[in-house]
């Protein structure tokens, strides 16, 4: 039985056998010893969360229960509000702001007894899959300084899998927080759209921005689902009703689910050799435990990454738009005039990426393209659901690839935009869909570095793909994130 | 088949999205873009006749709640993250064209 760090601590602390505080300053020592190579954080939050620990403790020192995440470190991706804690998104547009109030999640995590450490590194806006894109400078990969940890969620990844936190938050728009999960050898989930809730999540793409999970082990992960998700008032595309369990059914094997190998997944643009053997090996041992494993087509996934690449700058572009120098964040100096100050605010405040997004979708909404592209796109996100509901009337989970190979050199597809987007090949889909996906680790690739595969469930999915998933975590490979820490 | 992205086309997005770019980042920045949406040609010449476009995964709309008063964002707070205020409200540079 898999050791889950996060319900482990969790325990202890509400049995009182281990103190809080205790548990934050043993991690904060790992952030003390490592972080300045690595670099997940933006923030580190010693004292406040010295604070926060303190209170878990004197809750369970009364007799009260502080919770499910009782004492448990966890790290938050800097583009989740928390009021008075800078926010910054990793932009120079909002260096400094400090929001008036929490996202959702915060306000969860914090009253299940959790313990913010800080607030993790990302592509600027999340506009990412390498953590390169920060104003603030790369994360690196801990398994190996001289990879990335993959993004936008690089720096929650790369926080949990070096031991700051065994939990974390990020947000997945294309794949942010599966892809890094994958490259850092540990597990990463985006729930069904609506689920958990976005109040408080700094917008990219609306349509498909999800808050999830980072965790070390599937128990752990659906531990986090659990307190995180449900309705929230706050957020109108929030779902009504009772969200799903992620940990319903952990340990009950896979014995007679039918799960389908996606082949245009499989079969994708740009995946290395090892990455297809790994799903192909996952998949056999899902069939030797019991499940019924075929391949099966899903045609209109190979139109994801393009459909995706116009529908999220597009929405980009519209959500960005409110960084104008008046409200918050940073204004440029000596304007004469307010259409002066905008433009001389974002063009100091934006980088290189998050430019090229804005007027990618600026483009793809414009008179005359709006059709041609963006409409289009619409259209094919309906063929996408379309060929999905087809599959899944004959398969409970689906299974790909994560990401198209094991983490990369820094600096080696920072050249070319379309390179770094094909990094988010087999997660996109599920996006555009609005399903939930995760990825769990499975072994290492030539180089030592994890590889990871990906199981696709149907809107609402959650328990069974969280049972599939607790199955491979039992058979996965050793890797080289499960032995750390 | 829409015509390549051209320099003024991307000079003329960027006027839009109120951002100034310099010569080479125009050059740059045409490259890339035709370079994306040259990719997205597949999607472009897709036959999608009497596909309903999707907006949105979710069958949701017109969310309401009820009309209960509940307390905002304190004003204070609020401004005080603006890069500048007077008298309650969000101070900018001049907004019209006549002298101050």
């Amino acid at each position: 039985m898999t050791a889950n760090p996060a319900l482990d601590l969790a325990a202890a602390v509400r049995r009182g056998e281990r103190s809080a505080v205790d548990v934050l300053e043993e991690h904060l020592a790992r952030v003390d010893a490592t972080e300045a190579d690595v670099h997940a954080f933006n923030t580190v939050l010693g004292e406040r969360a010295r604070v926060a620990a303190g209170e878990v403790d004197a809750a369970v020192a009364r007799g009260e229960d502080p919770g499910p995440l009782a004492g448990v470190p966890i790290a938050l991706k800097d583009n989740l509000c928390t009021r008075g804690i800078p926010t910054t998104c990793s932009s120079r547009i909002l260096e400094g702001w400090q929001p008036p109030y929490d996202a959702t999640v915060v306000t969860r995590v914090a009253a299940a007894g959790a313990v913010a450490v800080g607030k993790t590194n990302l592509d600027e806006f999340a506009m990412g899959s390498s953590t390169e894109n920060s104003a603030f400078g790369p994360t690196r990969n801990p398994l190996d300084l001289s990879r990335v940890p993959g993004g936008s969620s690089g720096g929650s990844a790369a926080a949990v899998a070096a031991g700051y936190a065994p939990l974390a938050l990020g947000s997945d728009t294309g794949g942010s927080i599966r892809q890094p999960a994958a490259l850092c050898g540990v597990v990463g989930v985006k729930p069904t759209y609506g689920v958990v809730s976005r109040y408080g999540l700094v917008a990219f793409a609306s349509s498909l921005d999800q808050v999830g999970p980072f965790a070390r082990t599937v128990g752990d992960a659906a531990l986090l689902f659990d307190v995180i998700a449900g309705h929230d008032p706050a957020d109108s595309t929030s779902l009504p009703g009772a969200a799903p369990v992620a940990s319903a059914r952990l340990g009950e094997g896979v014995e007679g689910l039918r799960v389908g190998l996606v082949t245009e997944l499989v079969g994708a643009e740009g995946l290395s050799a090892e990455v297809v053997a790994g799903t192909r090996a996952a998949a056999d041992a899902l069939a030797a435990a019991g499940a019924k494993v075929d391949e099966v087509s899903v045609p209109a996934t190979v139109y994801g990454l393009s459909a995706y690449y116009l529908i999220a700058p597009a929405e980009a572009s519209s959500n960005l738009s409110r960084y104008d120098g008046v409200r918050y964040g940073h204004r440029a100096e000596g304007a004469a005039d307010i259409t002066e100050m905008y433009v001389a605010t974002r063009s100091e405040g934006f980088g290189a990426e998050v430019k090229r997004r804005i007027m990618l979708g600026t483009y793809a909404l414009s008179a005359g393209y709006y059709d041609a592209y963006y409409g289009q796109a619409q259209r094919v996100r309906t063929l996408i659901i379309r060929d999905f509901d087809a599959a899944y009337q004959s398969f409970d989970v689906l299974l790909s690839p994560t990401a198209p190979g094991t983490a990369f050199p820094l600096g080696e597809k920072t050249a070319d935009p379309l390179v770094m987007y094909l990094n988010d090949v087999c997660t996109i889909p599920s996006n555009l869909a609005g399903h939930p996906a995760m990825s769990v680790p499975w072994g290492a690739g030539a180089d030592g570095l994890p590889l990871g595969v990906q199981i696709l469930a149907p809107a609402l999915g959650e328990t069974v793909m969280f049972q599939v998933a607790a199955a491979l975590e039992a058979m996965a490979p050793a890797g080289p994130g499960s032995s750390a820490r | 088949m829409a015509t390549p992205i051209s320099t003024a086309d991307v000079a003329h997005v960027a006027r839009l999205a109120r951002l100034a770019l310099t010569d080479e980042e125009l050059e740059q920045f045409t490259g890339q873009l035709a370079a994306v949406l040259a990719h997205a040609a597949d999607v472009e010449a897709l036959d999608t006749t009497g596909v309903p476009p999707t907006a949105h995964p979710l069958p949701i709309d017109n969310v309401l709640r009820d009309d209960v008063v509940v307390p905002c964002a304190d004003r204070e707070e609020v401004l005080a993250q603006a890069p500048a205020s007077e008298s309650g409200r969000f101070r900018v540079p001049r907004i019209l064209g006549e002298a101050p």
